[in-house]
């Protein structure tokens, strides 16, 4: 069926694109964790996201099999918090995506991602981590499509709007959760890593999804996409390939 | 029998602190895990399956003892998926809680509840 061929192309593309990215910010996310944590964060989703990749290539599968396969390869590479909290995550939300990529099937995606991270991290909105910038964007993906009537496309467009906005929110704030919450309040001032690499999973699976569009879609192209929404870019294809 | 697994960032810290333990723990069982499989600070889920799998093969139940951040959130996906029903997770400092375990873990008696306790009675003491 094209429709479900066309959603495993855009799982690898997202895939291969929160790869490349990853390489290219590896710099930069090791500066901000160097701030205020242990300096390896930009390493350790580089060397997992690579993994992930050559794994995910090396797959044949459905959406739901490639997300899992890219969570057992950041769970057992990364080597950092940042293994279970992405990789565990990718891990246990995958099984919402048995149906392939609908806009439900991707709210309940990402909303099982949410949780797994909210429960494995033991952490909440104004911790000063990942879930700073995942919570709004969870939150506005599922309220634009099912509250507002937005295509998913355009949902997750608004999604990494509210992420970016959510990892600014963590730069004043003091960390309570992760290594730089040994700082105290030195670690106010400074923007947190784990919500950063979120909002690039994000931008990513935005850019993948718009691709998939054709570059119709009218969304705030800026924003990065969240890797806790990777079905997202593929929300679309169902209902217009899913009869093929 | 109840054993031990000791999860740190570092492989030294890791095997120093089974090193302090075993020094009073006498025949218990303590597996020691740190570091990547790379040989980086940090740890990773895999070894600390293992190494749970080990321990509880000759010891039947487990105790872990852990450092911060990643040990924690690792040692609790290796138990998710080991398939071993006696084994937890001591809400303790790693060093002072392995030689309380450890000690614990040598009474005729000892059972997955009293080391593991053991082990968290060593967030009370104090040194000075």
């Amino acid at each position: 069926m094209s429709g479900d061929t066309r959603q495993t192309e855009a799982v690898h593309d997202a895939i291969e694109a929160i790869a490349d990215r990853l390489a290219d910010e590896k710099e930069y996310l090791t500066e901000l964790d160097s701030a205020i944590g242990d300096a390896d964060h930009g390493a350790n989703m580089n060397r997992g996201f690579q993994a992930a990749r050559d794994r995910v290539a090396e797959t044949d599968g459905d959406p739901a099999e490639l997300v899992k396969t890219a969570g057992v390869a950041l769970v057992s590479e990364v080597g950092g918090a940042s293994g279970p909290l992405y990789g565990g995550s990718l891990l246990k939300a995958s099984q919402e995506l048995d149906d392939g990529l609908t806009a439900e099937t991707t709210i309940a995606f990402a909303e099982r991602y949410l949780e797994t991270v909210e429960e494995r991290g033991k952490a909440s909105v104004g911790d000063k981590t990942m879930v700073d910038a995942l919570t709004p964007a969870v939150h506005t993906y599922k309220k634009s499509i099912e509250v507002d009537d937005c295509e998913p496309i355009e949902a997750l467009g608004k999604a990494v709007d509210a992420a970016r906005r959510g990892v600014e929110f963590t730069t004043p704030l003091r960390a309570k959760k992760g290594r730089a919450s040994y700082l105290g309040w030195r670690s106010v001032g400074h923007q947190d890593p784990g919500a950063t690499s979120t909002l690039y999973l994000l931008e990513e699976l935005l850019d993948v999804a718009t691709e998939y569009e054709n570059g119709e879609v009218a969304v705030d192209a800026e924003a990065d996409i969240d890797p806790d929404e990777l079905p997202e870019p593929d929300a679309e294809d169902v209902p217009v390939d899913g009869g093929d | 029998m109840v054993g031990l697994v000791v999860v740190s960032h570092s492989k030294q810290a890791a095997a120093g602190i089974r090193e302090i333990a075993q020094e009073m723990g006498g025949d218990a069982r303590i597996e020691a895990v740190g570091g990547t499989e790379d040989g980086r600070i940090g740890t990773t889920p895999g070894p600390i399956g293992d190494a749970i799998a080990a321990v509880a093969e000759d010891a039947g139940g487990v105790v872990v003892l852990v450092d911060l951040g990643s040990a924690v959130l690792n040692a609790e996906l290796a138990i998710e998926t080991a398939e071993v029903d006696d084994v937890a997770i001591a809400d303790a400092p790693i060093l002072e809680g392995a030689l309380n375990a450890a000690v614990a873990a040598t009474a005729a008696d000892a059972t997955l509840d009293s080391v593991r306790s053991a082990a968290e009675d060593a967030a009370d003491v104090s040194k000075v």
